[in-house]
């Protein structure tokens, strides 16, 4: 690790000045199960580290009068698991779940997890990003099959965004400005040049909360594939947010994880779910639907397969039916 | 000395023996409390850290060490003889410079501050494909052994002609002819202790904790390197965190940190990071081969025609093709092998070298045989039981088979390949295989020192890499003895004691058991003629009974162990007594069998395999204690489930550099991942009496051709590459459905 | 493309979040002072330091720069090595500590960070006292070259505190934060199962 600074603040204001204190680059500390192997691998070396975990307001879990739910970006995976609030949000659970390590979830944070740097063996080797002629002409068994027709063939590391995006859920962010808000979605994009990473931060800006609509009648699932039981990153996954009419789906959101360098919306797969009684035929149609558009890459083809199975599994389990599989 | 000869007690004398035990430094180790070479800290230490090769194959054209120098903290810096500016590397992860530093950090701050260029060379790591490796002029010359066959070529024959018709000729008359590709790839040994050394150089002396295999082998290396007396060097490993075949020799780095410990006057640690853990400290070869195969309609096999291809690394190499076909013989055969090199590591010693590789490439094809027919497996396995060739019988292989069979449930589980009922998308499979080791003991020595207090004591450059070797010490002393285990104190992991030999080609439990019961009966011979006079009796007629000496066939007449003892004065009784490894011995033998069945389910929407249950069959002689041994059998079958579904080597096609050398993207199995495994020491009278036969390998050998033969009969569908990843699954299965 | 913050259900103002919101009042509290400014000074720290890590029940003083993981502090300064280094981003779960009771790996924790916290290691016990769950390892020969292990035993003493009762299937879901080469998996579900059932006690 390169030499930094160590800031603990306790405020929210605290926070946001000691990451936009001139002349210093400076990124936010959560609890370290990204950042930290980064670090030490020198992937990145800021002037500061700034350690948000002793801010109490981040660590909330609150639900507000309008029936929504506030997430501090600070809260423990495992708290969110131990969280009664958290019990209608099955998607949210399942993905959490699937960080299958005790350790992680009880040292890993919402925020943290939601940004995830990308996942790429050769940006985890050296920091480039944007090298997409290495990826191509490389082993890319685990990268992109969406949107990877420009320089980033990387996959969007996280579990748990798919979900919050399926939700339609929304970010609370602070800088020494103010605060604004954004949907969550919107909190990824897909660099395409080197003044551009996997997120829209701006620096120095500090994502304090998720807010996550009313649970009511919504009923979503993440699916995914792994290859073992232990915490490594899925092949590929999806989450599905259903709403029903009766035994008719009225409103649908998908979107897939660990196929695309931004948590990628499935929209025409949720227009086939919407008017229809959820079904196993219904689900693949809309796994084959999701899938359309993809270009694998040299090695990943067999990717294609795995987010088809893995929005098809998504929506039968949001659906409270059965998976199939294990 | 012992009039009587080296011997084992019978099943039903021996109180200990072939019981189950607690290891003895279990608590210790479970604590925490144990000092690996990682852990031991001396006082003033520096710390190294390298730079290592940032790409596959390069030709360093610059490298200025200075700046390092001036990072606070750093006190040394060393270019390796190797990687001088306009020096050429092969492999990714190689190390160059190595920076001394007073903590690790500091270190890490040197690295980056060396002004490191070099020129791109060209990059081959594609050991699959035979074709692009001729095209790039990587491979060897092919190697090709004698064929075995009915006729035999005639004076005046062109060989090559003759044995091309006469294989044409022996395949027509086979009733099938199974043709077949399957791979292995380069897997790591990725010990979770990486290699290094914690060592001191002081007055001329030099103290190394080594994570090492061979205690009593690695003081020369230092030595030389150091122009010292071996006598000068002592080398230490009590614990050590994995070595499983790569950590014989100091290592270049072991040689370095020597080095810098003179130069520095103080103290170095030199581990390896976990990337070069994976990168350089050791990998296995991988094996590739093409199989034509021939049978009769009963699925007895008749002919093998094979040829095979991989690497070892830059220099070629690959698996054995004297192990090829394995185990199993087909009365004709004729196998050729083409070495690769590709930019990477030259490999290492990886728990039964070649074996398990050959394993894959022959009883895979044996397996699609079972396919082609429609019938068991466990029948082609059966009826091919009369062409096995191996150190141990066939009739030890008939019966396991049997037993595994059976413990597995064969009879109401198999189905033919690919005819199994599905539930859903989930598939399930049995798939088999079988082998075969060595296991001979290795040379050892023991001093043993029995006090007169009563305290007994044993001395022996040994190691303990995990499989409970202390332990075994201390029972074969205990049982001779009457004592229990923790009466007698074992010393072992110091090349200040008696030389033992490496722990390699599972050879150390009967090594020691041999060196300990030879010492341990020869000195009992001493404590008799010390004692007979006593107990008014020859020594001869003298015998151990538990905490006792007595006379034979008169339990009145004996005297407590410590009474005994007391006997000897002031002076302990101090006795030395070794094994050389191949003489012939009543107490250990060399040779065993070992039947594996898999039972596994299989996604096939998502290509993941998962395993049920595992049965394990193993004969290994004698058995010492039931508790280590089982656990040796069950870290072999995980480490077996490991290279068949989860790990392997991935270079980049284009850099050579080594993608996955993190634990991130390593895959290895975890707790959830390895199903129910039922294991059988298959130990009848006669296997018992051959003596002590190693066991840390052979039970390594078959999970991957058993596992992948369990996913064909699940699927239908060969996957004939390891790992069976989702990847490979779906793409065989695409390949298959023929949309690939 | 469908706008999700317009799907019905799925609509909802900031303002909701400001309601009853301790943030309220740290959003308005005004900043400032020379007290505000002195203790914003403590919690940036430049350069090498003096703490206090309360490890296994006694404090410790230690100097650290910011940098230093925990692992590093306990191993090199403390002399504590029972957590290893295995992997740098805590994917073996080897340097398996506990944080406040809870399992998390110090090679990814900044010792500075873990100011105020209570760290128990695997060395909280010894082979002289054993607790119930290291007589039960070596009962089952969890254990083989023994690197990984002190990191499990402290996974397995928080997997007990959170399931007491757990199943075989709760075993295998619940471990799977450590990696270990030699493959003791399968005498460690046996272990637990034990513990589970009250073995190790006595």
């Amino acid at each position: 690790m390169k030499s930094f600074e160590y800031a603990e603040p306790r405020t929210e204001e605290e926070a946001v000045e000691f990451l936009q204190d001139a002349g210093t680059t400076a990124v936010v500390l959560a609890g370290g199960t990204d950042l930290m192997g980064l670090l030490k691998k020198m992937v990145v070396t800021p002037d500061r580290v700034v350690n948000i975990m002793e801010v109490d307001s981040l660590k909330e879990i609150r639900l507000l009068p309008d029936g929504s739910l506030a997430i501090g970006s600070a809260v423990t995976l495992d708290e969110l698991l131990a969280d009664p609030h958290l019990a209608d949000y099955g998607g949210i659970l399942d993905a959490v779940h699937g960080i299958n390590s005790m350790q992680l979830q009880s040292q890993g944070t919402l925020g943290g997890e939601v940004l995830r740097r990308p996942q790429c063996w050769y940006f985890r080797r050296d920091g480039e990003l944007l090298d997409g002629r290495r990826v191509i002409e490389g082993d890319n068994r685990y990268h992109a099959i969406l949107g990877n027709q420009g320089p980033a063939k990387f996959v969007s590391a996280s579990r748990i965004a798919p979900c919050l995006i399926a939700l339609g859920a929304q970010a609370r962010l602070r800088c020494a400005e103010g605060e604004r808000w954004c949907d969550v979605a919107d909190l990824f994009q897909i660099p395409r040049r080197a003044d551009q990473q996997e997120n829209t931060l701006a620096p120095g800006e500090l994502v304090t909360h998720f807010v996550l609509p009313p649970a009511g009648a919504l009923q979503s699932a993440t699916y995914e594939v792994r290859h073992g039981a232990g915490p490594d990153m899925p092949l590929a996954a999806a989450a599905a947010v259903l709403e029903f009419s009766g035994q008719r789906v009225k409103e649908a959101q998908v979107v897939m994880g660990q196929v695309a360098p931004i948590p990628w919306r499935a929209d025409a797969a949720a227009e086939v779910l919407v008017g229809h009684r959820v079904d196993e035929r219904l689900a693949a149609e809309a796994g084959r639907v999701a899938v359309a558009q993809a270009t694998p890459l040299s090695h990943n083809e067999y990717k294609v397969q795995l987010a088809q199975t893995a929005v098809r599994r998504a929506v039968l389990r949001a659906a409270g039916l059965e998976t199939g599989g294990f | 000395m012992a009039k009587t000869g080296y011997a084992w007690p019978s099943r039903e004398k021996s109180r200990l023996l072939g019981k189950s035990h607690d290891r003895i430094d279990g608590l210790v180790k479970a604590t925490g409390e144990a000092k690996y070479t990682y852990d031991v800290n001396l006082k003033n230490q520096l710390i190294v850290k390298c730079l290592s090769a940032p790409f596959g194959h390069l030709r360093i054209t610059k490298l200025d060490t200075a700046p390092a120098k001036e990072i606070p903290g750093v006190v040394e810096v060393l270019v390796f003889p190797h990687a001088g500016v306009g020096k050429e590397i092969q492999w990714d992860g190689e190390l160059l410079v190595a920076v001394a530093a007073e903590s690790e950090s500091a270190a890490r701050e040197g690295v980056q501050a060396i002004r490191f260029d070099y020129e791109k060379l060209d990059v081959f790591t594609n050991e699959e494909d035979l074709e692009a490796a001729k095209a790039a002029g990587r491979t060897m010359r092919t190697r090709s052994s004698e064929p075995t066959t009915e006729r035999e070529p005639g004076d005046d024959d062109d060989e090559d002609e003759f044995y091309e018709a006469e294989f044409k000729r022996l395949f027509d008359q086979c009733d099938v002819v199974v043709e077949g590709f399957y791979g292995i790839p380069v897997i790591t040994h990725c010990c979770l202790e990486p290699h290094g050394s914690t060592l001191e150089y002081k007055d001329g002396k030099l103290r190394v904790y080594l994570s090492t295999q061979n205690v009593s082998g690695t003081d020369d290396g230092f030595a030389k390197a150091l122009e010292m007396g071996a006598d000068q060097v002592e080398v230490i490993c009590q614990y050590i965190g994995g070595g499983f075949g790569s950590k014989f020799s100091p290592g270049y780095w072991g040689i370095a940190a020597a080095r810098l410990a003179k130069s520095t006057g103080r103290p170095i640690k030199f581990m390896l990071d976990r990337d070069q853990e994976l990168k350089i400290a050791g990998n296995r070869p991988s094996g590739y081969i093409k199989v034509r195969l021939g049978a009769d309609k009963n699925g007895e096999i008749k002919v093998w025609d094979s040829h095979q291809w991989g690497t070892s690394g830059y220099r070629g190499g690959g698996v054995s093709d004297r192990v090829v076909p394995y185990v199993i013989q087909a009365p004709s055969r004729r196998v050729r092998a083409t070495p690769i090199k590709v930019n990477a590591m030259q490999a290492a010693a990886w728990r039964a070298p070649n074996h398990p590789q050959a394993c894959v490439m022959t009883q895979c094809a044996l397996d699609d045989l079972a396919a082609r027919l429609g019938i068991s497996s466990l029948d082609v396995f059966l009826r091919n039981v009369k062409h096995i060739s191996s150190r141990q019988k066939q009739e030890v292989y008939a019966a396991e088979l049997k037993r595994a069979a059976e413990l597995i449930d064969w009879k109401s589980k198999w189905h033919p390949h690919g005819k199994g009922p599905a539930k859903g998308s989930v598939v399930e499979g049995l798939g088999i295989a079988l082998h075969t080791w060595g296991g001979t003991a290795n040379n050892s020595e023991c001093r043993l020192r029995i006090y007169p207090d009563g305290g007994v004591e044993s001395f022996c450059g040994t190691q303990d890499l995990g499989t409970g070797t202390r332990t075994v010490c201390a029972l074969v002393l205990a049982e001779t003895f009457g004592l229990n285990v923790e009466d007698v104190r074992v010393n072992i992991g110091d090349s200040k004691y008696p030389p033992s030999g490496a722990s390699g080609g599972s050879t150390t439990v009967g090594a020691v058991c041999e060196s300990h019961r030879r010492a341990a009966q020869d000195a009992l011979a001493r404590l008799f003629e010390t004692v007979a006079p006593k107990l008014s009796a020859k020594p001869d007629e003298l015998e151990v009974g538990v905490g006792c000496i007595r006379v034979k066939g008169k339990p009145d007449r004996s005297l407590s162990w410590r009474e005994a003892c007391a006997l000897l004065g002031l002076k302990p009784l101090e006795v030395t007594a070794s094994h050389k490894r191949g003489a012939a011995s009543p107490l250990s033998d060399e040779g065993v069998g070992g039947v594996q069945i898999a039972h596994v389910a299989v996604d096939r929407d998502t290509g993941v395999v998962r395993m049920k249950q595992f049965v394990a069959v193993q004969d290994m002689g004698l058995i010492v204690n039931r508790k280590t041994a089982t656990s040796q059998v069950h870290g072999a079958v995980i480490m077996g489930i490991a290279y068949a579904l989860f790990e392997e080597r991935i270079l980049d096609p284009s850099t050579g550099q080594f993608v996955n050398a993190e634990l991130a993207d390593y895959k290895l199995p975890r707790i959830g991942d390895v199903g129910e495994i039922v294991v059988d020491l298959y130990e009848p009278e006669d296997q018992r009496a051959r003596g002590v036969i190693g066991l840390g390998e052979p039970p390594v050998i078959s999970p991957g051709a058993a596992i992948s033969n369990a996913v064909c009969n699940a699927l239908g569908v060969r996957v004939p590459v390891l790992p069976l990843t989702p990847k490979r699954v779906l793409d065989a299965i695409r390949q298959a459905n023929g949309r690939g | 493309m469908k706008d999700p913050g317009k799907s019905s259900g799925m609509h909802f103002h900031r303002r909701a979040f400001l309601q009853g919101s301790g943030a309220v009042a740290a959003a308005t509290a005004i900043s400032g002072g020379a007290a505000e400014a002195a203790s914003r000074a403590s919690r940036l720290v430049r350069s090498k330091t003096q703490i206090t890590l309360h490890v296994n029940g006694s404090d410790h003083q230690v100097a650290v720069e910011p940098r230093d993981t925990l692992l590093d502090v306990l191993r090199y300064q403390l002399d504590l090595t029972a957590a290893k280094p295995v992997s740098s981003d805590g994917s073996s779960g080897a340097s398996t500590v506990l944080v406040d009771g809870k399992p998390m790996t110090a090679s990814t924790l900044l010792a500075i960070a873990c100011r105020g916290k209570k760290i128990e290691t695997c060395e909280s016990v010894s082979s002289h006292h054993p607790d119930r769950i290291c007589r039960t390892f070596v009962k089952h020969d969890s254990l083989q070259c023994g690197f990984c292990t002190p990191g499990f035993v402290v996974a397995v003493r928080a997997f007990l505190k959170r399931h007491p009762d757990a199943t075989r299937e709760q075993i295998r879901q619940g471990l799977n934060g450590n990696l270990c080469r030699c493959g003791t998996y399968a005498d460690m579900i046996e272990a637990v199962v034990d513990l589970v059932k009250g073995g190790g006690n006595g």
